[in-house]
């Protein structure tokens, strides 16, 4: 609670330091508040707390998440420096539109209400639409704003449509109250329930970009500028995905059966789209955002798995996801910059003679992306596999996602390829930031200490 | 102790390497990889060869909580495999050191730290640690391969990487089926070590699909016709050095794994598919042979006969019988030198010569003397002719799969014939006749050149002569493995 408090007020003071000359500060500022918010998050591990009427609950999965979140977005932020250097006169209103959307982030992690999850969904959203859009000399980012803030809010509505059939069956928005609420009538299931169960699901299907309702994805990650499309890729995901388990966790585990052939059904489809998809495309940006669509995928396996190793994994699965998206979508932003916004493979040739270190790191974000040991991509496929194999009946689906594992090497190698194998040509040396250069070693060096002790946090939850 | 040493000294070493600017960094890995090898022998001399079970044990915690250990150990078998390793490593080191490769710190610097991953593949005893190593060591051979290869690496390498990942996969699949079939009773009890494993009491229908998927990965790295696909194309793009730990090292790495991961986890599976794993393995001895006769290309050539010699092997561990395995696991240690070393005479003629075209060579005994006798040498033993080392492993291999099924081991007879024809096919050519332009001033071995051959020649005798100094190392372990199979 204390974080979400803290987000808006540190949000509203950032607007107000954007009215100094000098745009030095916001950065270091930036970069302190989300400390302070990391450390009073942290604060409340083991410490459950509830709130505004039992509207939200912090607990140790609201502090897990909020903690990756916080973290993301702190790795994410030196990659600003462009907009520094431009003397950019929007930057003060990006940060703060980070951290108001942070705080629409913690909300879906921590509700215990629908309204509040509603509210949460709606608070990371807007901030998104304004910042796909933030690009204004763009055809593309102006096209991606439109995109998906359309789309956006049509799902909105469907989002709330099936918020309102649930209640219309419940007479609740409280989640705990939804799981324990008698649904039967004349003996069967409430066919308003189970037409509102599967509302919701399509409704946060969409914003955690799964297939079929992943059409805005790719378009808008492109269009979007990479700084923000990185936040898209790694917060807003992690956001929507916590937010799905913990809904049917404490709303629909009783209704498992009605859900659950719908939600394998967007699994295997969002797999098989973001895996196949992402091996046909031309640029490393739009190459991410399939791959991010199946990331999704994985994820959503441990929602069809629903046991007890389900948390840990989309806890892990997230982390690990999360540090190595860093990585790529901060290298992608420095190559895009240097090579005047060209982000096809060929503007990452020769990056392993022209930018060593970038490449290596690079290196590590594509073999953790892909799941290959030593990086901690590897646990985090492990840790999902081990949650669907638990449940002993769908080894089909464990074979399905090796398969599409194994595409996935392949389009993530064909980066690596382009680093160390191809000449580099007309490219020349990425200017890095002295921070980004940091930020890509921590991240580096996060990766692979998970590949080798996962222990430090697999058991977190 | 001594094991983490073996396991973890390379990769500090590659690490050092990785530091040092210009052609100063083979020097220090070639004194890292002797000094590993000096650890080796140190491990050998201590080990205990009348004792099947594990020896030198480390069972550390590694994810807490969830029973997946980090948990190492030798016996017979790994400490041969290790020995094969340790051996082998600084003289691929020392056989790149004519070679001005660009970024050689990079270079050394990954072929020490994929002595980690390999090491680490033989002396792993929990399923998941066993996996980890098993693609750590891939990820340098890739590098090497594709930075250092010829002209159509990056296509062939690509092929090589998505390939053998694509098995390995299945192969954690399976592992995690396993792990939760462990402690059934308790589900805090879960365990991925190997004497988990062993114990598992699991139908015969699950075993037979687990043993394809365990099998799956183990068949392409060895490779087992038809999931060879990749190995020609790869062994001939790689750097030489590369192209030596494939197919001296990592080859060995699959049917280990077979030895230590499939037969005695799901021995009911393997007795349901054996027959049909026999067939293949010996449709790729044939097929692999008669391939080698028709080709021109030197690395080629010995690619294919790869596939013939691994098929041999493949063929008589999956007999099941002790001198199918003891032959596999002897035939593992020669064909490992002998492949090594053809290897690396093909490497030099191309060197002086730029050439590996069978028809542009010729004449070479008359220049160099000792290239032809070190040569001959090594090639009689992969023909697999008395007193050499291919003839003791070759025999008992061939003698299990005859006391299998007499027709297969009559079929699977052939290899020695034919690999007889491919390879003095292979020397007549080369080496005698009338010299070509190619071949007019070919130079004899330097001193670098016999440092490397010189032992590898000295253990195709001492395989070849006194084989019982290795037979008897890995007998009691193969004698154990036998008594979990038939539990």
């Amino acid at each position: 609670m204390t974080s979400i408090i803290l987000l808006s007020v540190f949000g509203i003071v950032n607007l107000f330091v954007g009215f100094l000359k000098s745009k030095k500060i916001l950065l270091p500022l930036a970069l302190l508040f989300l400390i302070v918010v990391f450390g009073v998050n942290m604060l409340g591990w083991n410490n459950t707390q509830t709130y505004f009427n039992n509207m939200l609950t912090i607990d140790n999965y609201a502090v897990a998440f909020t903690g990756i979140m916080v973290l993301t977005t702190l790795l994410i932020l030196p990659f600003s420096q462009s907009y520094i250097d431009a003397e950019d006169e929007n930057l003060a209103e990006y940060y703060s539109l980070l951290l108001f959307s942070l705080v629409g982030a913690i909300m879906m992690v921590a509700y215990e209400n629908l309204i509040m999850l509603f509210i949460g969904i709606e608070i990371l959203s807007i901030a998104m639409y304004v910042l796909a859009g933030s690009n204004k000399r763009s055809l593309r980012s102006n096209e991606a704003a439109l995109k998906y803030f359309l789309m956006g809010s049509f799902f909105t509505g469907v989002l709330l449509f099936g918020i309102v059939l649930i209640y219309g069956a419940t007479g609740t928005f409280d989640i705990t109250e939804i799981g324990a609420a008698n649904v039967m009538v004349d003996g069967t299931t409430n066919t308003m329930f189970t037409l509102g169960l599967l509302i919701l699901v399509i409704g946060i299907s969409f914003k955690i970009a799964a297939a079929p309702f992943h059409f805005w994805t790719p378009d808008v990650y492109e269009g979007t500028p990479t700084f923000f499309t990185t936040f898209m890729a790694t917060v807003v995901k992690t956001a929507g995905v916590a937010a799905f388990y913990k809904l049917m966790d404490a709303s629909f585990a009783g209704a498992f059966a009605s859900w659950f052939p719908t939600v394998i059904a967007i699994t295997v489809l969002t797999l098989v789209v973001g895996n196949i998809g992402a091996v046909i495309q031309p640029s490393v940006k739009r190459m991410l955002a399939y791959s991010s669509i199946s990331h999704a995928g994985y994820l959503l396996m441990t929602l069809v798995a629903f046991n007890d190793l389900s948390e840990n994994a989309i806890f892990f699965y997230s982390l690990s996801y999360a540090v190595a998206s860093v990585i790529s979508f901060g290298v992608l932003k420095l190559v895009e910059d240097a090579r005047e916004g060209n982000h096809s493979f060929g503007a990452f040739n020769g990056l392993g003679k022209t930018n060593p270190l970038l490449a290596l790191v690079m290196t590590i974000s594509m073999l953790s992306l892909g799941g290959i040991p030593l990086t901690a991509g590897f646990f985090g496929k492990l840790f999902v596999f081990s949650a669907v194999i638990e449940t002993g009946n769908l080894m089909w689906l464990v074979v399905l996602a090796v398969v599409l594992a194994a595409i996935g090497i392949y389009y993530y190698i064909k980066v690596v390829i382009a680093m160390y194998m191809q000449p580099a040509g007309e490219n020349t040396r990425v200017p890095v930031s002295g921070f980004a250069t940091l930020v890509l070693i921590i991240c580096a060096v996060l990766t692979i200490l998970l590949g080798l002790a996962p222990g430090l946090v697999s058991n977190a939850l | 102790m001594i094991t983490a040493l073996l396991l973890f000294w390379p990769a500090l070493a590659a690490l050092l390497v990785l530091l040092i600017k210009g052609q100063g960094a083979k020097k220090v890995a070639f004194v890292a990889a002797l000094i590993e090898f000096a650890i080796a022998i140190v491990a050998t001399t201590g080990f205990d060869a009348a004792d099947g079970r594990m020896q030198y044990e480390l069972n550390l915690p590694w994810v807490a909580n969830a029973g997946i250990g980090f948990h190492i150990g030798m016996d017979g078998i790994s400490l041969l495999m290790m020995l094969l390793t340790t051996f082998l490593v600084p003289l691929i080191i020392l056989s790149a050191f004519k070679h001005d490769y660009k970024n050689p710190n990079a270079f050394y610097a990954l072929i020490l730290f994929m002595q980690t991953g390999l090491i680490g593949v033989f002396v792993a005893l929990d399923a998941f640690l066993f996996y980890f190593f098993w693609e750590v060591a891939l990820i340098p051979i890739y590098f090497i391969a594709a930075i250092w290869g010829g002209t159509n690496r990056i296509k062939v390498t690509l092929k090589f990487f998505v390939y053998t990942v694509f098995g390995s996969l299945f192969m954690l699949a399976a592992f995690v089926y396993l792990y939760f079939q462990t402690g059934a009773t308790d589900a805090a009890a879960h365990s991925s070590d190997v004497q988990a494993f062993y114990q598992l009491a699991l139908s015969a229908e699950t075993q037979s699909w687990i043993f394809w998927f365990l099998f799956i990965a183990f068949a392409i790295k060895m490779p087992v016709f038809p999931f060879h696909t990749w190995q020609p194309d790869t062994y001939t793009e790689s750097p030489t050095q590369a192209t030596m730990l494939l197919s001296g090292i990592m080859l060995k790495m699959g049917i280990y794994g077979v030895l230590r991961w499939l037969l005695p986890v799901v021995p009911m599976g393997v007795s349901q598919w054996d027959e049909l794993v026999l067939i293949l393995s010996i449709i790729g001895i044939v097929y692999g042979s008669v391939i080698a006769i028709r080709q021109h290309d030197l690395k080629r050539l010995i690619a294919y006969s790869s596939i013939a010699h691994v098929g041999l092997i493949a063929a008589g561990i999956f007999t099941l019988n002790e001198q199918g395995l003891q032959g596999g696991v002897i035939q593992m240690l020669s064909h490992g030198i002998n492949v090594t070393g053809l290897f690396f005479i093909i490497d030099i003629i191309y060197r002086r010569t730029n050439t590996r075209e069978i028809s542009s060579l010729g004449g070479i005994t008359q220049n160099a003397k000792a290239l032809s006798i070190f040569f001959m040498i090594l090639l009689l033993g992969a023909v697999a002719l008395p007193l050499t080392n291919g003839f003791v492993g070759e025999f008992l291999l061939l003698l299990g799969v005859y006391n299998y099924n007499a027709w297969f081991g009559a079929i699977a007879g052939l290899t020695i014939i034919l690999s007889a024809v491919y390879m003095l096919r292979m020397f007549q050519g080369v080496m005698f006749g009338t010299k070509s332009e190619h071949t007019d001033a070919f130079t004899d071995l330097t001193f670098n050149e016999k440092a490397v051959l010189i032992p590898l020649v000295i253990m195709v005798f001492w395989i070849g002569l006194f084989p019982n100094t290795f037979l008897s190392i890995s007998e009691p372990a193969v004698g154990n493995l036998l008594n979990i199979i038939n539990r």
